[in-house]
């Protein structure tokens, strides 16, 4: 972020940081609520979760670490990170398919 | 040797170099933590039908430190605005929340932990089991691995050790069958239980080593937990001692706060992920 913000523009900012954390609490109470509905197939309570997971992660990094307005450079950081770990996930849920069952000792 | 760009953007990246180090640092963390819900990906589907525990930790306890740790990572960015705006007494009140966010939240996880290890399970001679809160432990271990001596549990007894995994799944009013209703009073009354000793066939405390959930359980937050103590001990650092910089190099102090709290804010997106994966689904 530039080094030469105004009072005035910082007032801005501080104005929609504490609605990112409001909206965070609101996200907190809404994922614990929507965790006690009993939806046919507990599937659609994962997606609901990781939704709305994604949802607060994406208001943290783009408002609070600044990644709407950050340089270059961090966004070619990034893309790589996010190349090797979709990938990671990717490779874990196509394994998941060939995981023999019933092999974790409980 | 003075370091340079610690203040001025290099040419070459437009940055300090102090932000392109910790966002470098990140990156790899992504990755490390990734590897840790691969690990939980796996562990989960390749458990054995309906015994994927649900409802094994306490919710409005963990909503609570996720308020928490929330709360931490406005009063970060709180702090970091209080030093562009000048104003250095915010700047000390806001991360004195922050470093008190920090001690309630390891103080909550601990609480969390203590009763995991104080929680134990029986597997029982008759084909009962035998599940609760450690009350008195008189028992004693011999060589052979037999038990004498006798424990005091706060729990409940079942009949089928299915039923200490899912304790959401029964609910007498949306249920309805009398048998459902039973088994639901089952796990909500819960009493003192004597365990001799000889009826003993094992046991153990919901530790990591219980089964694979509590497993990952402990490791993801145990790395987790580790992360809030060193972010906690670097913010304290610049907020104490450290704090010193900010009448020498005012620029340079703010762009540390600035770094600690990028680090602070992962440690909360990780948890925002970590909290729904291991107390809701």
């Amino acid at each position: 972020m530039s080094d030469t913000h105004s009072h005035e523009s910082f007032s801005h900012h501080i104005r929609r940081y504490l609605i990112v954390f409001f909206a965070l609490i609101a996200g907190t109470i809404f994922t614990v609520w929507a965790s006690f509905i009993h939806f046919e197939s507990r599937a659609v309570n994962i997606g609901l979760a990781l939704v709305i997971a994604s949802t607060k992660a994406f208001l943290v990094a783009g408002y609070f670490m600044h990644l709407m307005s950050e340089k270059k450079m961090i966004y070619s950081i990034l893309a790589f990170t996010a190349f090797f770990f979709v990938g990671l996930m990717g490779l874990t849920l196509w394994s998941s398919h060939d995981f023999p069952w019933n092999t974790v000792f409980h | 040797m003075e370091i340079p760009y610690t203040t001025e953007a290099r040419p070459d990246t437009g940055l300090y170099n102090a932000k392109v180090g910790i966002w470098l640092f990140l990156a790899s963390e992504v990755m490390l933590f990734g590897a840790l819900f691969s690990t939980y990906i796996l562990l989960r589907v390749g458990a054995p039908d309906n015994l994927w525990p649900h409802g094994w930790l306490n919710v409005p306890v963990g909503t609570a430190n996720t308020i928490v740790l929330i709360t931490s990572s406005i009063t970060t960015v709180m702090a970091w605005a209080s030093l562009k705006l000048n104003n250095f007494g915010k700047f000390k009140l806001y991360h004195a929340c922050t470093i008190l966010c920090a001690c309630t939240f390891v103080g909550i996880k601990s609480y969390e932990y203590h009763d995991k290890f104080v929680h134990y399970e029986f597997a029982l001679t008759d084909g009962k089991y035998a599940d609760g809160h450690m009350v008195e432990n008189k028992l004693i271990k011999g060589d052979d691995g037999s038990y004498t001596g006798y424990a005091v549990i706060k729990g409940h007894e079942v009949n089928n050790r299915e039923e200490l995994y899912d304790l959401n799944v029964v609910h007498p009013k949306s249920s309805g069958t009398e048998a459902q209703a039973e088994a639901a009073s089952a796990h909500e009354k819960h009493k003192e239980i004597r365990v001799e000793g000889p009826k003993i066939k094992a046991m153990s405390n919901y530790g990591p080593w219980h089964n694979t959930y509590t497993a990952i359980y402990f490791t993801l937050t145990g790395l987790h937990a580790l992360h809030v103590i060193g972010g906690a001990l670097v913010i304290g650092f610049l907020w104490g001692p450290g704090a010193k910089m900010w009448k020498t190099d005012p620029e340079r102090f703010t762009n540390r706060i600035e770094i600690s709290g990028l680090f602070w804010h992962f440690v909360d997106l990780v948890w925002i992920f970590l909290f729904p994966v291991l107390y809701l689904l």
